[in-house]
């Protein structure tokens, strides 16, 4: 194809606009969104899962699986996994749990502490998966046990209990824990009340408030994240590296792409995730259990892989993996609305994982021309 | 070509253990000229260019860069010198964009206040017009590389080594993939960057192909170099010997019609 003029390969087919708008790694999840929206509100319109507190349910159930989706996207793209994830977040929780609750230390040094902590193992995740050159499903399976065992362990010795509670006394009038556990726009909420909009309480304490009375900082972490890392990963040299690191490690060394250090930052990034996750759960329901996080590892890479990107790395969306979240949320919470059995859930799970595989299979064919 | 040597290699030896991959090779390359690294399978050939670009450090021989002795502690040191090299198979990631691939490690950024993001207009606009120097027409600097042929993959990595100031550039066998037609083209892009002044070593096991294109070629065999001659001064079949070791090669091609 040596045309040194300005004339077209007569072999190349023009690409239709639709055969480009199949190969960006969203379109599944964009399409699934529309489905997923389409049969509830058909399905479960009038059971109050569209009125807002329905909304705000869903939304925090969906922005949840967000948060943690994110880390899992972008490490996923550098071409590694994280299986500790939900250990983490059982770990993270613990650990808040034990340094205010047991020792008794204000909250935001517990708060702050633990991500320290938590960023730490996920760097030394990273360090052990570089030098050893070892899969990364392997060496984060070893730390799901070991993180576990740990979070079982240690209230059981000190507290002689699995669940610690007494995190929303200790929490009261701190500084930082607001950031994880509150809630904004009140006033914005009280105005659509009075306005109409939405509902308010018509009896009971808190007559004449909004029922939803503020959006939960879990969402607006959520949203945050996913908005930082959609740029950082699109319109940055480092996302640049991000994806040369998963794309192909020794042809992106070759060019001086610092590999390792993008991949241990990236096994941090999704420790810090985590620790976000369960900072927001501790503070929200007080307490922290052992057994918190079970499985969030294998949701927050389903909706990776929904969201379009590729088990092997080098290919995927922030975005995709957001709206892979947000089927999640939406259908957890809407076979609820619908009154479908909830261990359907399951079922759903893997068999839209098992579709998405292989349309992201069928894209990359596309994208790189394989046949 | 009276011109002084980018890159002199002498008398490098290198040994991995108990086996000498390369007993004394010597080699050196000027500005504007092709010059092929003729070798059969294991003859050294790529001990050496990866000596030469910073990969290994040789056990023995000196490296003279500029007429400065020079140690290169890794390939970055030796890209920064100006040695590019392009890997047959490890050059670019399919699943990213031309351009993504072609600024790879060296990014373009724009300030936005504090923040620097990548500056996809500069470096769409550069991809596009450094690949028309090469003769390719993209149909998108944002289509992924996976879409190219392997020649055009090839050109985008010699463009890119071009663009970033290579002075010398080794092509680790860059056409033994290819069909005929691109062949050709990458063989004709090597004309074109000889012309702009860069030294070329062109590593390859085919004797047309080094032929086309080369003004000098050396022959290495069992980690020894047989010689160096210029063009005209060596026929192909003399080549073609050289590289196989002579007799058995000439028997070989006697029972195959001199087709080989």
């Amino acid at each position: 194809m040596s045309n040194t003029d300005a004339t077209v390969d007569e072999r190349i087919k023009e690409t239709s606009k639709l055969r480009k708008a199949l190969i960006r790694p969203e379109l599944g999840a964009i399409v699934g969104t529309v489905a997923v929206f389409a049969f509830f509100i058909i399905f479960a319109g009038d059971s109050g899962m569209f009125n807002a507190q329905g909304v705000l349910n869903w939304s925090t159930v969906s922005a949840q699986f967000m948060i943690i989706a994110v880390g899992a996207c972008m490490l996923m793209i550098a071409g590694e996994f994280d299986l500790s994830v939900g250990s983490m977040i059982g770990f993270a929780g613990m650990s808040i749990a034990i340094i205010s609750v047991t020792l008794g230390w204000p909250i935001w040094v517990a708060i702050l502490l633990t991500f320290a902590l938590c960023i730490a193992i996920g760097a030394l995740n990273g360090i052990i998966v570089v030098r050893t050159g070892l899969p990364s499903f392997i060496v984060t399976l070893a730390f799901l046990f070991i993180l576990r065992g740990f979070t079982i362990f240690f209230p059981q010795l000190i507290e002689r209990r699995t669940i610690i509670g007494g995190i929303s006394e200790a929490a009261e009038g701190d500084w930082l824990a607001p950031l994880f556990g509150g809630k904004v726009g009140d006033g914005f909420f009280i105005w659509l009340g009075d306005l109409g909009v939405i509902e308010v309480f018509s009896r009971g304490t808190r007559a004449g408030q909004p029922v939803v009375d503020g959006i939960p900082m879990l969402i607006i972490w959520a949203l945050g994240l996913v908005a930082i890392a959609h740029i950082i990963l699109t319109r940055t040299q480092f996302g640049n590296w991000v994806f040369a690191a998963g794309g192909d490690a020794q042809a992106a060394r070759y060019v001086g792409v610092p590999v390792n250090r993008v991949k241990i930052q990236m096994f941090m990034f999704t420790a810090f995730c985590a620790c976000v996750f369960a900072t927001c759960q501790v503070i929200e329901f007080g307490s922290a259990g052992a057994d918190r996080g079970l499985l969030k590892e294998f949701e927050a890479i389903i909706a990776v892989v929904i969201g379009g990107a590729l088990l092997t790395g080098g290919y995927g969306s922030v975005i995709g993996a957001a709206l892979g979240a947000l089927i999640f949320g939406v259908v957890q919470q809407g076979l609820f609305f619908a009154g479908v059995e909830s261990s359907l859930f399951r079922v759903f799970l893997g068999v839209i994982l098992l579709f998405a595989v292989i349309l992201n299979t069928y894209i990359r064919r596309i994208i790189t021309g394989e046949r | 070509m009276t011109t002084e040597p980018i890159i002199e290699m002498r008398n490098i030896e290198k040994h991995f253990g108990p086996v000498i991959a390369l007993n004394g090779v010597s080699f050196d390359i000027r500005a504007g000229e092709c010059h092929c690294l003729l070798g059969d399978n294991g003859a050294g050939k790529s001990t050496f260019i990866k000596t030469m670009a910073g990969v290994h450090k040789p056990t023995g021989g000196e490296i003279l860069f500029g007429g400065q002795a020079m140690h290169f502690d890794s390939p970055r040191d030796a890209m920064e010198a100006g040695i590019a090299t392009v890997y047959q198979d490890l050059a670019m990631i399919p699943l990213m964009s031309v351009t993504r691939n072609f600024w790879m490690g060296r990014e373009p950024v724009r300030k936005v206040g504090p923040f620097k993001f990548l500056d996809f207009k500069t470096a769409n606009d550069v991809t596009m017009s450094e690949m028309r120097k090469m003769g390719i027409n993209l149909r998108s600097p944002q289509q992924a590389v996976g879409t190219l042929s392997g020649g055009e993959r090839q050109t985008v990595a010699i463009a890119r080594a071009v663009h970033f100031g290579a002075k010398v550039l080794i092509l680790d066998e860059p056409t033994s993939a290819l069909g005929v037609r691109q062949t050709a083209n990458v063989l004709s892009t090597i004309d074109r960057v000889r012309k702009t002044g860069i030294g070329i070593v062109f590593i390859t096991h085919n004797v047309r192909h080094a032929m086309a294109v080369g003004d000098r070629f050396t022959v290495l065999n069992r980690g020894k170099t047989l010689g160096t001659a210029a063009r005209g001064e060596i026929t192909p079949e003399a080549l073609q010997d050289l590289m196989a070791g002579g007799q058995e090669m000439a028997a070989l091609e006697g029972s195959l019609g001199g087709t080989v």
